[in-house]
């Protein structure tokens, strides 16, 4: 047989087949859906492996409360759009004592407002699988993390005992208390992910365009402070043409500056990028590794 | 297979260089990027190291950094203007023999290093049998450290001869070699100027330029993942059977066998979300209708009504054993073959391969974690399988026991 075929074809009929297992073997799946462009893919895939049925399972998002209003407005729209059924769920027990990365430090804040938010949400509703849109090539850890990802009891991750994973046939059995987290983005990069928004003409949140904000530098990362009580002492606010290259809470994402205007500008940038997108992310550069948070139970 | 899309596992020994032949590859195509290389490098300083180890670029785990090992597959990404790479990288030791299986079963070809100052060495008698066992067809021998052998053809025309003499034991396959220094660069992305007797093509240029054209079997086979019937009104009585087609080509309008039942029925629609098909191929994602309201579910397969696979209860297969617990011959298990889970008896243990030396020892009392058999297996239902040689797809399976762990991988006979 010879046919021309794409990577991205390749990869999106690998995926369709990955979220199909998921609604196969489990009872009460999930699709954690982060409002980011890996989210915006994982939901595009999905509609796309049921059709032309709806999907058939919901989305839930873990809200923090520091998250851009743009997020928020574009989550309302996009699940209305898609008729996609949405759970919203946050910590309020720490976000009533005030949680914030400036009072608790990054690795507390997370542990509580993701973390601690997720692993309750999966209780609350009894969900046994996760669908994630974790791609193995955004951290070093991660490359090691099976498609389907077991969890105890507690959410949490064993990476010296994993189930080894061979060809396509995906072992999803559990027992009672466990569940599973499952990444069908696995072998996808982040210029895939950027080719194939452009190639399908998914939707994504504007913050991924290049456009002047209100920012300081600290660290490494030029921070968004749209908000004035994110200013330290000491630290300038400037305006620069900036975007983000992924997208987490407020005070924790650092843009990139860019004059990316359009998708293809984006895809471009993507394919000569020197840099990892993880690296605009403030939570994985503490001395808490992410392979020490997804032991805990972090995405 | 894909066009655009390479899957690789590379396999080496302890030494030889691997990690910096990935490390090469990945940074010059931008597979790593800076901020990576730079915590790599930081890793290496704290532990009084200098430069970059590129091993811990890509041991991912803290375990594996800390006792400078690779325990575990590790998946690796880089694109070129050509195509899409998804390495393996598997560890060579002997006691991780599972993790290159593991790695291998999606691998389409294997790049195995060897040490010039070594040449064909147990280990790599292990990795060459292991991408035999696994079915890949194509296989790269690169003869690394070359700079450490004066880059001397006599040296490199050996190594070659004896690979091809041991791997003429193991049948027909597409077998390459290249000289190359992965510290120095030469023949890796770049020729350099140490290797001008050579005049093939680089590592690079032959991965863009392999052709890795599915070779499976051209027959029809399409396991149901799942029969969808959408709760909406305006779709009436839709049944469709979603899934993957695992190899060959399926036409709307065909006539078509649902095994293990074989009830025959004709194809009248392929739906995918970008519009309806006329005909639909491996490896794509698709939901198909069917003439009749057939009893047809998940964990059946869809087949020509030509060249449709005799179901089976029993059949003899090579299992890599996974495990800790040791497997004995009467072992119980649920049998994963393609989307099906079946219970299963492994009936008798015939012999252990040794990987190393191809010798066979009959009649082990166990089957210890690495260990490589023949075995028989008895399922309860009976199953539509092909034997691994002809599919890959459908020639595999996995034994699961009672903790739910992946125990054993099969390959059909």
């Amino acid at each position: 047989m010879s046919e021309d075929w794409s990577h991205l074809q390749a990869l999106e009929a690998e995926s369709v087949y990955i979220i199909r297992e998921v609604v196969a073997q489990f009872r009460n799946p999930v699709l954690l859906y982060s409002i980011g462009k890996d989210s915006s893919v994982l939901v595009h895939l999905a509609r796309k492996a049921f059709y032309p049925g709806p999907i058939p399972f919901p989305l839930l998002h873990v809200d923090t409360g520091y998250k851009f209003p743009e997020m928020l407005k574009f989550r309302e729209e996009f699940t209305k759009a898609i008729g996609a059924r949405l759970i919203v769920h946050r910590n309020e027990e720490a976000i009533a004592e005030g949680a914030h990365p400036l009072k608790l430090g990054v690795a507390r804040c997370c542990g509580a407002l993701k973390t601690g938010a997720l692993l309750q949400a999966l209780e609350m509703y009894q969900f046994d699988a996760a669908i994630g849109g974790a791609r193995r090539d955004e951290e070093r850890s991660r490359a090691k993390e099976r498609v389907f990802s077991l969890r105890d009891a507690f959410g949490q991750w064993d990476p010296r005992n994993q189930r080894p994973e061979l060809w396509n046939l995906y072992n999803g059995e559990i027992h009672e208390g466990e569940s599973m987290r499952v990444f069908p983005l696995s072998n996808w990069t982040e210029r895939d992910v950027w080719q194939y928004i452009r190639e399908q003409n998914i939707p994504i949140v504007p913050l991924y365009y290049a456009r002047q904000r209100k920012v300081v530098y600290r660290g490494t990362n030029w921070i968004p402070v749209d908000n004035p009580e994110d200013v330290r002492d000491g630290e300038t606010v400037v305006t620069e043409w900036v975007r983000f290259r992924t997208l987490g809470c407020m005070p924790c994402t650092g843009a990139v500056k860019s004059q990316a205007l359009t998708i293809e500008d984006i895809v471009a940038e993507a394919g000569a990028a020197t840099r990892s997108e993880r690296e605009t992310r403030v939570i994985d550069h503490g001395a808490n590794t992410m392979e020490d948070k997804k032991r805990e139970g972090y995405f | 297979m894909s066009v655009g899309l390479l899957r690789f596992i590379t396999a080496g020994s302890v030494d030889d260089g691997k990690s910096t032949l990935i490390g090469r590859l990945l940074v010059d195509a931008r597979g790593a990027f800076e901020d990576q290389v730079s915590a790599a490098q930081r890793d290496n300083e704290r532990r009084g190291g200098k430069g970059i180890d590129f091993a811990l670029l890509t041991d991912g785990l803290k375990a594996e950094r800390e006792q400078g090992i690779t325990i575990d597959v590790a998946y690796r990404y880089f694109n070129t203007e050509r195509r899409k790479f998804i390495i393996a990288d598997a560890p060579g030791h002997e006691q991780y023999t599972r993790n290159m299986v593991t790695g291998a079963s999606t691998a389409d070809l294997a790049l195995i290093l060897v040490d010039a100052r070594q040449g064909l060495v147990t280990q790599s008698r292990r990795h060459a049998y292991i991408a035999h066992l696994v079915g890949i067809r194509h296989v790269i021998v690169a003869v690394n450290k070359m700079d450490l052998v004066d880059f001397n053809k006599d040296v490199y025309d050996r190594i070659c001869s004896d690979f091809k003499a041991f791997f003429q034991q193991l049948g027909p396959l597409d077998l390459r070699f290249i000289p190359i220094s992965a510290l120095q660069g030469d023949m890796v992305v770049q020729r350099g100027e140490n290797l001008p007797w050579y005049t093939d093509q680089t590592v690079m240029e032959t991965l863009e330029t392999i052709d890795v054209e599915q070779q499976d079997s051209s027959h029809l086979r399409f396991p149901i993942q799942l029969v969808n019937r959408p709760p909406l009104p305006e779709l009436g009585d839709f049944r469709g059977y979603m899934g993957k087609i695992a190899s060959g080509r399926v036409n709307l309008g065909q006539q078509i066998t649902i095994l293990p039942g074989g009830r025959q029925t004709k194809v009248t629609g392929i739906f995918t979300f970008d519009g309806e098909r006329t005909t639909a191929f491996a490896p794509q994602s698709v939901t198909l209708t069917l003439a009749e309201d057939v009893d047809a579910s998940r964990g059946d397969i869809i087949t020509g009504i030509d060249d449709a696979p005799a179901p089976r209860t029993q059949f003899e297969a090579t299992v890599c054993w996974m495990s800790p617990k040791p497997m004995k011959a009467g072992g119980k298990y649920r049998l994963r073959h393609t989307t099906r889970l079946v219970k299963a008896l492994a009936s008798g243990i015939q012999y252990r391969v040794d990987p190393n030396t191809l010798e066979e020892q009959p009649n082990p009392a166990e089957l210890r974690q690495n260990d490589i058999a023949r075995i028989s297996v008895k399922t309860l239902l009976p199953i539509a399988c092909d034997s691994y040689r002809e599919n890959r797809e459908t020639g595999a399976f996995l034994l699961i026991d009672d903790n739910n762990d992946t125990a054993g991988a099969g390959f059909i006979e």
